[in-house]
């Protein structure tokens, strides 16, 4: 039975083997997700018994790599959930249009694309020439991806569709060409990113921010690991700074939410 | 072989459905007895964007709380929760709801073989899912999972189905305990409550 194919204890035993070996704690992780990815991988790769899976997983550099990548989620899309987009044009950025430099964190980027849609507001709004965004993540492959911004051309009417209903008004083609299967966007669009691993469960703050984005990231924790990372985001976070989340995630049940004010109906705190 | 006609317990109720679903909810909610002692959670197949539309749709015809399911929330008895568009629903070993935007399966997020798995994973034998109709075959391979695990399943009759395609794919590949139409469902399910 396919579900079944690994149990509970298994996938403790994997993780742990994980950490020790290449020093990456998914231990806190939402257990039913990774539970899932991991069963998923392990089906994909044919592997004909556990010992075998944990053994390739624990000790070839080379599979570790695509387990990382394929055990979590790399799922992302520009410009997703127009709204939360169109709130950040019209309240967010302006208001950091009033400083003189503005500083970015997009928090779990995957393969960059909230960091290049965040750009081209930015280069609408007349601020990107004076902002940095800082895109990390967990997994060096997907930002080797990022840093190109080559996505797949077949995604982009979906973008296009996005951003019009994000309060786009140009022409959505004109941020990239077409080269056969992909759009290459703009190279004035990454020249203020800076592309970094960080690890959300055991790496500190670098910087101070006014903004920052973490979204769909939060989601695959369990609770306690979703506090440590609200308080490394406050850590992180100048005074009057925002936190925008995934549509589905929330400050609410974390004893520091009282230092945070909601935007309206957006998944956008303001730290007071 | 005889087949049980309703299961033995019932700790948590899954109804999967996608197109020609939503008739099926509506004919149902109605007739739900307000004693409903275990949680109920939906998934089905729709657009993103309209959230609330379903929610309000199925709340105002029944006494039971309708909520679209938040992430890290307990399911409770007496509450349905709905999948948010978009997202994969799981349940956690301790019966939380953890939500998950990776890859479609069956072209669906949410998928209902998602849910159907991770539930049967926890709920075991105390779990009852419903398949209704649909026009692809998500689903049928949760509900082999629900089977194995002990779980007792429900495929709504595809000859009056509005789309026969799913409920007959799973049919074809998995032994239901009991095949339903639509107007049996309510009382189905009401009988659930111990």
């Amino acid at each position: 039975m396919i579900s079944e194919a690994i149990n509970n204890e298994q996938i403790e035993t994997l993780l742990s083997d994980v950490l020790e070996a290449h020093g990456y704690d998914f231990l806190e992780y939402s257990h039913a997700s990774i539970k899932r990815r991991i069963t998923r991988l392990y089906t994909l790769d044919n592997f004909v018994s556990f010992a075998e899976f944990r053994y390739t997983v624990k000790s070839d550099k080379q599979y570790f790599k695509r387990f990382l990548e394929e055990i979590t989620v790399n799922v992302t899309e520009m410009f997703r959930d127009p709204s939360f987009y169109k709130s950040l044009r019209n309240d967010v950025l302006p208001v950091l249009g009033t400083y003189p430099f503005i500083r970015i964190w997009v928090a779990g980027c995957s393969t960059g694309e909230e960091a290049y849609s965040l750009a081209i507001l930015l280069k609408e709004l007349n601020l990107l020439q004076k902002s940095l965004i800082y895109a990390t993540d967990i997994n060096p492959s997907v930002l080797e991806k990022a840093k190109k911004g080559l996505f797949p051309l077949n995604y982009l009417k979906g973008y296009s569709e996005n951003y019009v209903n994000s309060g786009g008004i140009k022409d959505f083609s004109s941020y990239y060409s077409a080269n056969y299967s992909l759009a290459k966007f703009d190279d004035s669009l990454n020249e203020k990113m800076i592309f970094s691993t960080h690890n959300l469960v055991s790496d500190h703050s670098f910087n101070e921010f006014q903004l920052i984005l973490c979204r769909n990231v939060l989601i695959y924790f369990d609770k306690e690991l979703q506090h440590k990372v609200f308080h490394l985001f406050d850590n992180s976070l100048d005074k009057l700074g925002y936190l925008a989340l995934g549509s589905k995630e929330s400050l609410d049940f974390w004893p520091g939410a009282k230092q945070f004010k909601r935007l309206k109906l957006e998944k956008i705190w303001r730290k007071l | 072989m005889a087949q049980a006609l309703t299961p033995e317990k019932c700790s948590a109720l899954i109804i999967g459905g996608s197109a020609g679903s939503l008739d099926v909810l509506l004919e149902i909610f109605p007739d739900l007895k307000k004693e409903i002692n275990f949680p109920i959670i939906l998934v089905t197949h729709r657009k993103s964007g309209n959230d609330s539309l379903l929610t309000d749709l199925l709340q105002s015809r029944t006494g039971l709380k309708v909520r679209e399911a938040e992430e890290k929330e307990p399911v409770l008895a007496g509450n349905v929760y709905i999948t948010p568009a978009d997202y994969h629903l799981l349940i956690e070993d301790d019966k939380t709801i953890s939500l998950d935007y990776s890859e479609k399966i069956n072209y669906s997020r949410p998928s209902i073989d998602v849910t159907f798995q991770s539930a049967a994973e926890v709920f075991k034998n105390g779990l009852v899912c419903i398949l209704l109709s649909g026009s692809n075959a998500d689903g049928v391979e949760g509900l082999k999972t629900v089977n194995n695990l002990g779980g007792f399943v429900v495929i709504q009759n595809p000859n009056t189905a509005i789309m026969p395609y799913m409920p007959q794919q799973a049919v074809n590949n998995v032994k239901p305990h009991t095949i339903l139409d639509s107007f049996e469902m309510a009382e189905f399910i009401n009988k659930l409550i111990r």
